[in-house]
């Protein structure tokens, strides 16, 4: 499939062979570098950090830098050698090898056969496997890899064409007709198609009980919107979701998000342009047409909902200030400046849920409407 | 000083009829503490002690190799009966009584020579503290070279007039004879005859008591600093017929303690020197003294004779300096003059009295000693060169062991080093916290030399330290000989040969921690090669061999850059 044509901006799509291949190959390297070279062996990472990062603006989202870690077998890297030696024998072996798919706590698990070389703890294992995703340039879905957490739930004026995992048929599935329930984003995306010709945007909403009303009253209908449950900061699979669907659609999308810190600089700015820890796959994984909706700090006054915010905690406090510091993304707008030194000064955040203060459904009936009318959104 | 009776003021008739010679028991017992006699356990170990001292000192003076037999027998719930046997030369028969039963009599405090006895107080005093306390007499067996029998003897001290009372006086077909035990205290190889030795015996109140302050550590110590002695230690205890015993699944302690500590070196101690007194170490009263008993007929030549150190010219210059005519009879100098002339002699600069009178344990000696009662993994030792105090030539000598802890009682990482602290080779086992020696332990600072060491203590670790100090005079703080005075001079003393066994611990400390560091890191290496190599199989489909030569080549290419950080 040549996506470049088809699907413009997808990740490279490699075929497992292409990608064993390709593990191979660093395989090769350090096996070359110890017996015929006698030479210690070394591994060359990008570094997953927002210090390696910068806003490109022209393209909306985090681009990765040149800045690289390398790894060379010494005493204190041996173990982590082993451990990825191991980890890349595994994917090759029993994922691409035997088209197979695995999650990130079962490799945890698997690890346990490994001996002293075992993982003591998942987050070593999904470190390293970020280490490997990000050293062979293949993000992890690719490589057989599903994340654990649900993708997010969609609903309203949309429908998806989906394949039968069996036989490669066409699915249709029509997100009107799913009753009070909703659709699961699947952890792979790039074969989806879509027709949404009713819709006139994306929401993408922070809480799964907001969503729940907003389904529940078939608030879709009325402002022909297509509803969108991120549960927290949005997955890659819901990001590159959202993304194919406004790219292949044509469709504004407007975050809905809790208003405080972690709403604003992890949930929204992640759906945005991306993060540090993926670095080097955010052009894929990032929403640029992506637009704040709420709650903004402004909004606690517009709104009346003094009364119903709560005291910033002091992780709030460092976050903000942190983001102010050294996000790059919050750095170029001066808008979220504002609105963050804004609720520092208020020293209060508040809740999506808040407005159930004027009335349960205030936010289906007055605040989103008003808000769609006014037109103005934070970038 | 006169004391005031119940009615009027005393007279000095009524004063004079209370006014009489003091006993040598009621001093005795007035200051029992201040001969080490003052609890029932320390008694054990003082009459031992002195016992050991004299036989050693024998011996060497003897020119022969020692062989000591110390046997405790518990008698009675409080008593004991101890009995050290040596090997020496013997004693004759009419010094028998005055050695054993007259306070304040022997060779030792007339002279300036190392040796382990000083006063004259010690086994004497142990026999008195034995009559006293049980009413026995002291028993001695001796038989001197050539002798075709040996006297038995039983004396006491009549305590009125400190003389010595003989109560029994016979010949004896007796030889000294000591009998070797093996680790587990059974008879091993031939029982060792001498032809000549003496035994002494004596029954006391005492109490019997392991631990640091124990006779079994008194001996244990001995052995180490003397390895050319041969000791052989037996403690037997009453065996308490208690019927509950039986029915009681625990074992009681033993009552049975049979050790061999044997020669470790053959050499025989040199034979210290006996030197003059140096005037710089004399007090007042004892230059009054000195000067009334000298066989000189001029202060000038009792001051070039019977001092060191003092020529003709000094002993001039002394006498122009303290105003006294240089042909002045001695023995006519009155107190003023005395006086005078001690200040002279203070302020006059002299040679320092000769240091080669000294008869050290040596370095070799002490290692040797050390290696055979310790497992240990370091050992180092030093032999100061010979320096002065207040006229006194004395040598330090510090021995130090690095222990491996699960192998020696006592000693851990956590514990404070144990310092064992020796005079003239006699083991110091009380009153360690007012020694100059432990206060010149906790004075350096070990933590550099790789030890911890809380504020104001001795420092951490499994670590056995020796410390010696030899003199013609050792300046104990009391007569029991428990702590030595904390003169300058001998504190730097002790302070630098400490930190030079500091020095070499800290290059073995370090070394070990390095190794230890990389036998860790080769381990860690060598656990986690296989692992890359068996990766590096299973993506490349390696075959055995090449999997092999992965190892090999990369446990190489490690452990050549890592190992020898």
């Amino acid at each position: 499939m040549s996506k470049s044509t088809k699907i413009p901006n997808a990740p490279e799509i490699i075929s497992k062979k292409a990608a064993a291949q390709k593990i191979m190959a660093v395989a090769g390297e350090i096996h070359t570098d110890i017996v015929k070279k006698h030479r210690k062996p070394e591994m060359v990472f990008p570094i997953r950090s927002l210090q390696n990062v910068r806003f490109d603006v022209k393209r909306g989202h985090f681009e990765i830098l040149g800045k690289t870690a390398t790894r060379t077998l010494s005493y204190n890297t041996v173990k982590t050698f082993a451990q990825s030696m191991r980890l890349l024998a595994t994917t090759k072996n029993d994922l691409l090898d035997k088209d197979d798919i695995a999650g990130k706590r079962e490799v945890y698990y698997n690890s346990k056969s490994w001996g002293e070389c075992r993982f003591d703890e998942q987050p070593e294992s999904d470190t390293l496997l970020d280490d490997i995703e990000a050293m062979l340039a293949i993000n992890r879905e690719q490589l057989g890899y599903i994340p654990e957490e649900r993708g997010g739930d969609v609903t309203g004026p949309l429908v998806v064409i989906d394949q039968d995992p069996g036989n490669g048929k066409d699915i249709r599935i029509d997100c009107t007709k799913l009753g009070t329930g909703a659709w699961s984003i699947p952890s792979r995306v790039e074969h989806l198609r879509f027709e949404a010709g009713k819709a006139k945007f994306i929401l993408a909403i922070e809480t799964a009980s907001l969503f729940q009303r907003l389904v529940h009253h078939r608030y879709y209908e009325k402002a022909h919107c297509i509803l969108i449950s991120m549960s927290g900061v949005p997955t890659r699979a819901c990001r590159r979701f959202i993304r194919r669907l406004a790219d292949d659609q044509k469709l504004p999308v407007l975050a809905f998000t809790d208003g405080d810190p972690y709403g604003y600089c992890n949930i929204y700015r992640t759906l945005k342009v991306g993060s540090g820890q993926a670095a080097h796959i955010n052009r894929f994984f990032c929403v640029p047409q992506a637009h704040y909706l709420g709650v903004t700090p402004q909004d606690i006054a517009d709104y009346e909902l003094e009364d119903a915010t709560h005291p910033l905690e002091e992780a709030d406090i460092k976050r903000a200030k942190d983001a102010l510091k050294n996000d790059p993304f919050i750095q170029h707008h001066k808008e979220w400046q504002d609105a963050l030194n804004h609720m520092l000064k208020l020293g209060v955040r508040v809740e999506q849920q808040a407005f159930a203060k004027h009335g349960l459904n205030f936010v289906l009936d007055t605040y989103l409407p008003d808000k769609l009318k006014k037109n103005k959104y934070l970038p | 000083m006169a004391k005031r009776n119940g009615g009027g003021p005393a007279t000095a008739e009524s004063m004079a009829s209370k006014q009489r010679d003091i006993s040598v028991s009621e001093f005795f017992l007035k200051n029992r503490h201040l001969l080490g006699f003052d609890s029932p356990r320390r008694a054990l170990l003082t009459a031992v002690k002195e016992a050991v001292d004299n036989s050693l000192d024998a011996c060497e003076e003897g020119g022969i190799l020692p062989e000591i037999a110390v046997e405790l027998e518990q008698t009675a719930e409080t008593r004991f009966r101890v009995t050290i046997t040596d090997n020496g030369p013997g004693i004759v028969k009419n010094q028998i009584p005055k050695i054993f039963a007259k306070l304040l009599y022997g060779s030792k405090f007339h002279r300036l020579r190392m040796s382990r006895g000083q006063q004259g107080i010690g086994i004497s005093a142990a026999g008195m503290y034995g009559q006293l306390t049980t009413g026995a007499a002291t028993r001695i067996l001796s038989r001197i070279k050539g002798a075709q029998v040996a006297h038995a003897m039983s004396v006491q001290i009549d305590t009125r007039q400190n003389k010595p009372a003989i109560l029994s006086d016979t010949e004896q077909d007796w030889l000294p004879t000591f009998l070797p035990v093996n680790a587990e205290g059974q008879p091993e190889g031939d029982p060792v005859v001498s032809r000549h030795g003496t035994s002494v015996s004596i029954e006391m109140e005492a109490a019997y008591q392991r631990g640091r302050q124990s006779v079994d550590e008194f001996v244990k110590q001995c052995a180490i600093v003397n390895p050319h002695l041969s000791l052989h230690y037996r403690m037997t205890l009453i065996t308490k017929a208690d019927p509950k015993a039986k029915a009681d699944a625990t074992p009681a302690a033993p009552a049975t303690v049979c050790v061999t500590y044997h020669r470790a070196i053959k050499l025989m101690p040199k034979i210290p020197d006996e030197i003059l007194p140096h005037p710089h170490g004399v007090e007042l009263g004892m230059l009054m003294q000195m000067l009334k008993d000298t066989e000189s007929r001029t202060v000038r030549s009792a001051l070039s004779s019977d001092f060191s150190r003092v020529s003709a010219q000094t002993a001039l210059d002394i006498c122009e300096r303290a105003g006294i005519e240089p042909k002045t009879n001695p023995t006519r100098i009155a107190h003023q003059q005395s006086e005078a002339l001690y200040k002279a002699i203070q302020g006059t600069k002299l040679m320092r009295p000769p240091t080669d009178c000294l008869s050290p344990i040596g370095e070799a000696q002490i290692l040797a000693g050390l290696q055979k009662e310790l497992r240990a993994d370091f050992f180092t030792a030093v032999t100061r060169e010979p320096a002065v105090y207040r006229g006194n030539p004395f040598q330090i000598e510090i021995g130090l062991a690095y222990a491996r802890p699960q192998e020696n009682e006592g000693l851990g990482n956590e514990e404070p080093v144990r310092v064992m602290r020796f005079a003239n080779r006699v083991p110091l086992l009380y009153q360690g916290g007012a020694c100059a020696m432990t206060k010149a332990v906790v004075g350096v600072n070990w933590k550099s030399y790789g030890l911890a060491q809380p504020k104001d203590a001795l420092p951490l670790g499994p670590v056995v330290m020796l410390v010696h100090m030899a003199s013609v005079w050792v300046p104990f703080t009391s007569e029991s000989k428990d702590a030595i005075a904390g003169y300058a001079e001998i504190i730097d003393e002790l302070t630098l040969g400490l930190q030079e066994c500091g020095r070499r611990l800290s290059v073995f400390l370090h070394k070990r921690h390095h190794e230890l560091e990389a036998a860790r890191k080769r381990s860690y290496i060598e656990m986690y090669i296989p692992h890359l190599a068996l990766g590096l199989k299973d993506i490349l489909q390696l075959s055995d061999k090449e999997e092999d030569k992965v190892v090999t080549d990369l446990k190489k290419m490690l452990e050549k850059t890592h190992l020898d950080v």
